[in-house]
Parts: structure tokens; sequence; C-alpha cells
């Protein structure tokens, strides 16, 4: 290279590496905005969601008096079921605090427990054998209670103009200074259904609903949605109506979810009479969502397969069929499992859909099975969202954090699904 | 042979040659008198496995291969050399019906394996390729193991009754194959993981598990070193004794080393045919001439 060359080339060397910079600096600056407004949203919810992780109990020692419950005949399972569970927690809370006499104040005492606490004796009377018994047990509180020992209630505001009463406020410091109310996991959170009491309200339900109803997206749209692909990538020939059914895969994947509940409405309810609210239903409109995503991904898939490997199995007398079977979809199927789980990921975060389908009804019991009316976790997150109570913000933050948590775990194995089986040719 | 005529609106290679080949040729100093469409040399055989008879191959509306007679003796190594893009692996992947598996290609023209009809509409691909089985030019083992990959063929053929006949079947491939030493403390291991020769072998080895009686080779050693395109070279030569082999090459070494007849393509024409020694040493056809001696290609 002559001289005068080396010195053109050194002259316009800077822009180049100028140039350069400012592409990264641009890059740099795009991905921090982009982490920046993931922290943001990471830190308010959990900052706020954090709290639905506990919940305050109250320590009473109940006496499971027969009389008080009512129950006169022991082997009389109605009996059982009709008990007054409520009178017993309400007979220790007066013993507890025995100043305690006329009726308003009883009836403030009462409410720093868990209005639906009824339901933790009777369940914790299970075993019958306790009858006449008496045991010391913690029962959640009140949410109001629970807002106090968070802190979110402002003690200094005025009387009138918060939540607590002053009266509330000294029995409550006085459990607190005996011992006997406490921060403590919150089990009812994952072991519960829907409740209109906050303290009584868990996720189970609806984790329960979004897992049957994405077993039945997932074993119908998988199956289908990766014999679609294998048929149009491999088998379907090659002319004017395969491209119209490709473009249309593609517009499908790109229709508003809701028109797929409105679909899901009309025909498997309206037409098919199917079962509102149910998983069935919510599952089969989230397959019809999913699908496209499940054909694209898997004819990409497909088509990544190398043609050497086709080569090699039909010169070897492989047949088409073989061909596919043998080589061509075992080296697939991770990218078509890739494509599965964001599909089904995307359809764990739906919503729209299934509001069309009664998926947002209020339903406390725990769904068993697929055709039990249930509600999904971003349905029951839409749906706590709308209460005005601290503790249901709290709740609706907890779900949130929740639902964050399995999409982080389903992208993270298709993630690892794609790295494990990357293959080097 | 007739003259193909081309259509004028196909690429400008095959135009330019169909249009002005005379001309070319004069101007390059060749003998006109003959022209490189009629191919020079002896094409029938005694002994004959496979016979092709004016074979047309075209892609959409570019037609690659024009008009070419070729008949392959039993037993018989036979090259095919050319420039690159003269539509040799076109030809060769005809022999096996390859090419039905290119969209847009059409073949015309008599194949024959035996007397049998390959392009016959009735006629399996399936037990055609079981027959004619093929060797690629970059080593395509599959993602399995070495022991699968030489199994797949007898199992989807059903050519072994039993586990013990199989491993059979798979030692003998190896051995002939020349890999056994190298592969027998490793068939559970993944025939990718071996080197770029022991690849080739491999798919040699998967070639001959089913009992093949013609193998195609397109360039088999074109991504090999020296020594690994010794031992496939070696190969072909022991390999000759039970197979029928068509090999394509663009080495004339090669052709030279491992061949027992040799056929010059050009353009899509297949322009001379005849035993290896005396193309290499006495070329009829100029163009023959000019491509052995290194002055175009
Ligand atoms: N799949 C294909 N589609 C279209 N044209 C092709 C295809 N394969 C080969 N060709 C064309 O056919 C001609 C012959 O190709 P090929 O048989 O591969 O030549 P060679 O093996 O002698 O180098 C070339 O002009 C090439 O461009
Ligand atoms: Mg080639």
């Amino acid at each position: 290279m002559s001289r005068s060359t080396i010195d053109i080339v050194n002259r316009n060397l800077a822009k180049r590496y100028a140039k350069e910079k400012r592409f990264r600096l641009f890059g740099l600056v795009s991905i921090l905005a982009g982490l920046a407004a993931l922290c943001f949203l990471m830190v308010t919810i959990v900052s706020t969601g954090w709290g639905a992780f506990t919940q305050s109990y109250i320590q009473l020692t109940l006496d499971l008096d027969p009389e008080v419950l009512s129950i006169s005949d022991p082997q009389d399972d109605d009996q059982w079921s009709y008990a007054n569970y409520t009178g017993v927690i309400k007979k220790s809370l007066r013993e507890r605090f025995p100043d305690v006499t006329s009726r308003r104040d009883k009836k403030r005492l009462y409410r720093i427990v868990s209005p639906g606490a009824g339901y933790q004796v009777n369940q914790l009377m299970q075993d019958r054998s306790l009858l006449g018994q008496t045991v010391t047990v913690w029962l959640p509180a009140d949410d109001d209670v629970d807002s106090v020992i968070k802190g979110h209630i402002d003690r200094s505001l005025p009387e009138n103009e918060r939540r607590v009463s002053d009266k509330k406020l000294s029995l409550i410091d006085e459990l607190v200074n005996s011992g006997q109310l406490k921060r403590k996991f919150n089990n009812i959170f994952f072991t519960a259904g829907d409740s209109s009491e906050p303290e009584q309200a868990g996720i189970k339900g609806a984790m329960l609903g979004s897992f049957f109803t994405l077993i039945v997206a997932l074993l119908l749209s998988f199956p289908i949605g990766v014999a679609a692909a294998i048929y149009l990538e491999e088998f379907a020939p090659k002319n004017a109506w395969t491209d119209f059914i490709e473009v249309n895969i593609n517009n499908l994947a790109a229709v508003p979810s809701i028109v797929f509940g409105l679909l899901g409405l009309a025909v498997f309810l309206n037409w098919f009479g199917l079962p509102r609210s149910v998983p069935l239903v919510g599952g089969i409109v989230l397959t019809l969502m999913t699908l496209p995503t499940i054909i694209i991904s898997s004819r990409v898939a497909l088509k990544s397969v190398p043609p050497s490997i086709r080569e090699a199995a039909l010169g070897l007398g492989a047949s088409k069929m073989q061909t596919i079977f043998d080589h061509v979809l075992p080296l697939a199927l991770p990218g078509m499992l890739t494509g599965g789980i964001i599909g089904m990921a995307q359809a764990l975060g739906e919503t729209a859909p299934l509001l069309m389908i009664g998926m947002v009804a209020f339903i406390v019991d725990i769904p068993g099975s697929f055709t039990d009316p249930a509600t999904v976790l971003p349905v029951q997150i839409f749906l706590w969202s709308d209460s005005p109570e601290r503790a249901f913000v709290e709740r609706t933050s907890g779900a949130i954090m929740v639902l964050l948590m399995f999409l982080i775990l389903m992208n993270s194995i298709a993630v690892l699904l794609r790295k494990r089986f990357e293959r080097r040719w | 042979m007739t003259t193909m005529t081309v259509d004028s609106n196909t690429s400008p290679q095959s135009s330019q040659e169909a249009t002005q080949p005379v001309a070319d040729i004069s101007s390059n100093g060749l003998d006109s008198s003959r022209d490189y469409r009629q191919t020079v040399g002896k094409i029938e055989v005694a002994n004959t496995k496979m016979s092709m008879r004016d074979v047309n191959v075209s892609y959409g509306d570019k037609q690659a291969v024009f008009g070419v007679d070729l008949d392959i003796a039993k037993n018989e190594v036979i090259a095919m050399i050319g420039p690159s893009g003269c539509g040799k692996s076109t030809f060769l992947r005809c022999m096996n019906r390859m090419n039905d598996t290119i969209e847009g290609c059409v073949v015309s023209g008599s194949l024959k394996l035996d007397d049998q009809d390959i392009y016959d509409p009735k006629l399996d691909v399936v037990p055609l390729r079981a027959r004619v089985g093929m060797v690629f030019q970059k080593p395509n083992p599959f993602p399995k193991s070495i022991y699968d990959n030489v199994a797949y063929g007898p199992q989807i053929h059903g050519l072994a009754n039993s586990k013990v006949e199989l491993d059979e079947i798979v030692e003998n491939s190896l051995r002939k194959a020349g890999l056994w030493n190298e592969a027998k403390d490793r068939l559970d291991q993944p025939g990718t993981g071996l080197s770029g020769g022991q690849q080739q072998r491999l798919c040699i080895a998967r070639t001959i598990a089913v009992s093949p009686e013609v193998i195609l080779m397109d360039e088999p050693c074109s991504a090999l070193d020296p020594i690994a395109t010794a031992r496939i070279e070696e190969l072909i030569d022991e390999l000759s004794a039970n197979f029928t082999i068509a090999i394509v090459t663009h080495s004339m070494q090669q052709a030279a080393r491992v061949s027992h007849r040799t056929a010059y393509f050009h353009l899509g024409y297949l322009v001379e045919i005849g035993d290896t020694d005396d193309i290499f040493t006495n070329p009829k056809h100029r163009l023959t001439e000019d491509y052995i001696t290194g002055r175009f290609g």
C-alpha cells in the first residue's frame, strides 16, 4: 500500500470509529431506558405487593364448648355443618377483654378478628375429638387491623378521618404488647379462593383455574398446531391456496384477543351450549388464540432443520413420513416446544377473551375439574384491582407477583430448552 | 442427438450457449466441426447396470442438462468431471430420483436400472433409493449415535430380523467403510462428533448398510483434507469390487486415480466419455483437453 493510501485510511479512521461509538451509545441508552422502565414496574409492584405475603394473626384461646357451638348430638353431621363457630370466637374475645361491656363496644371488639374466621375454626374442628376441649389458635385479623399493623393507617389523623377508631387502636395495642397479635406468613393467600373479605381471599382458586385452562389449551393447541405446521411445511403443495392460508394464519396472530372471546361466546356457549365460566371453554378459546403462534414457531423450527438431514434420510430410501418423523421432527421439537411455552405464557396472561365467556364471576369455591366454574389469575387480578380496600390493593400486587413468577419460570424454561438443544451442524 | 432449443428468456448463461456456441468455440480456436453437443466416445458398455438416454433436466424454465446419453457398467467406477455448474450433480441426482425433492425440477428421457425405467410413474422411489444409494458433498450424518446412523437404513427396510443381525450389518458396513477400528469403542456416541473424514466414511457406511447396487457420490471429498481424501479414494477402490459407483468430482487427479471411465460434462452436455486412461492421456475433444490440461475450468 502506498504512503498516500494509508494516509487517507488514517484520516477516515477517526470518523469511522466515531460512528461506531455513537451507535453503541444509542444502543446502550435504549437498553437503559428499557431496564429503567422494568425496574420501576418491579419496584412499584413489589413494594405494594410484598405485604400480601404476610397477614396479621390474633392468638385466641378457644373453648370448644358444645353448648356455644350448639352441637347437641355429635353424630349429626348437619349440626356440625351449621355449628356456631363464630360464637366460640366471640366468647373467647369477651373473655380476653372482660372490660368491654357495652353492646357497641362488643361489636367493635368482634370486628378485630376476620368475620370469616369461623371458617378457620370449622376447618380446625374437622378433627371432631376436639369438641369440648380448649385450644389456642392463631386466627386471621380483620383487614383494618392488618392495615394498622402494617402501618398503612396514620395514627396522627383525627379519629373521624381514619378507618380505625381509638378504641380499636387501644385493643390492637394491648394484643400486640401481650404478643397475641403478630404478622405471619399468609397461608390463606395461597390456600383459599376468592372472598369478599380481603384477609380470607386467596389465589388458589384462580391458580387452579389457570392451571386447568392452560392444560386444556396446551393439550389442544400443541398437537393441532404442530400437525398444522408439519402439513403446511412438508406436505402441502405450494400454491395460491397455501399462500392464502399462510397469510391468514399470520393475520390471526394479530387479531385482538377479545375477538376470540366473542367467537367463543357465540360458538361454544350459545351454539354448542357449553357451560359458562369453566376452564374447558376458557382453554378452547385460548387454544384459538395461541394456535397461530404455535403454528408459526413450529414452521420456523421445521424450516431451520438443515436440508442435508432430509436428503440423507431420503437418499437412504426413507419415505417422506419416515424422514419427517425420524429425523426432522426430533430436531425441530425443541423449537416447537419453545414456541409452545411462549404461547402458553401468552395464554396465562390473557384476560380479555375469558371475560367474554364468563370467567370473570366471583367464585369462592376452588375448582376441582375442567368443568367447575373458575376464574384465572389475570382475571382475579383484574377483579381485585377494582376493590378500594388497602388489603385488596396489596393482594392485587401480590397476585401480579405470583403471575410474573410463573411467566418468568415458563420463559426461562423456553430459553433453557433452546440453549440445551442448540445444535452445531 | 438433436439440438436443444432453449427459450430465449432463460438466464444469460444458458441462452448465451444456446445461441452462439459455434462462434464461441471457433473463437477459442477449437475445431468447430466437433460441436460439443455431440458426445465423443463410446457410450455403450457390455454388462450394463444403468442406461440413460436423451436425459434433459430443467429447473423451472432453466435447462441444466441437455440430452445426455450414458451407460454405466456393473462394478465400474465412473467419474463425472467438468467445470462447476455444468450439470454433473443434476445428472447424478436423476439416477436415484433425488431431484424429485426439488420443486420445479423436470426430468425427461429414459433412465434405466437393469432395464427398469427409473422414472416410471408407477415406480416407488423408496426401493429405488435402497438400490441406488447416495453420498453427499458435505458429510451429513444424522445427529444420532454412530450405531443408529448405520442401523437406520437396515431398520426402515427391515433388513435385519434380530438385534444380532443388525449388529452384524452395522459392523460389516463400518468395516467396509474402514471406520470400524476408529468407531467400535464409541458406537453410542454421536456421529456428528467425528472428524470430517470420519463423518464422510460414516455416511458411506450408512449407505452401504442397505446393500445398494449402485452408489452415487457427489464430490464426496470436496470438504475433506488430503489425508481424509486419500482414505476415501482407497475406500472407493475397495468398494468397486461389490458396488457400481458413479462419482462426481472436481478433481481430475481424483478421477484419474479412482475411476475406470470418465465422463466430461460442459454446460449441461456430455462432451466426451471414455476409458479414464484414454481421456487423460489422449482426449479427443478440444474442450476436454483444455479442461484436463487446466486451460479452463
Ligand atoms: N435447485 C436448483 N434450482 C435451480 N437451479 C439449479 C438448482 N440446482 C442446480 N441448478 C442449476 O443447474 C445448473 C447445474 O448445476 P449442478 O448440477 O449443481 O452443477 P455441478 O454439480 O456440475 O456444479 C447450474 O446452472 C445451477 O445453477
Ligand atoms: Mg455439484
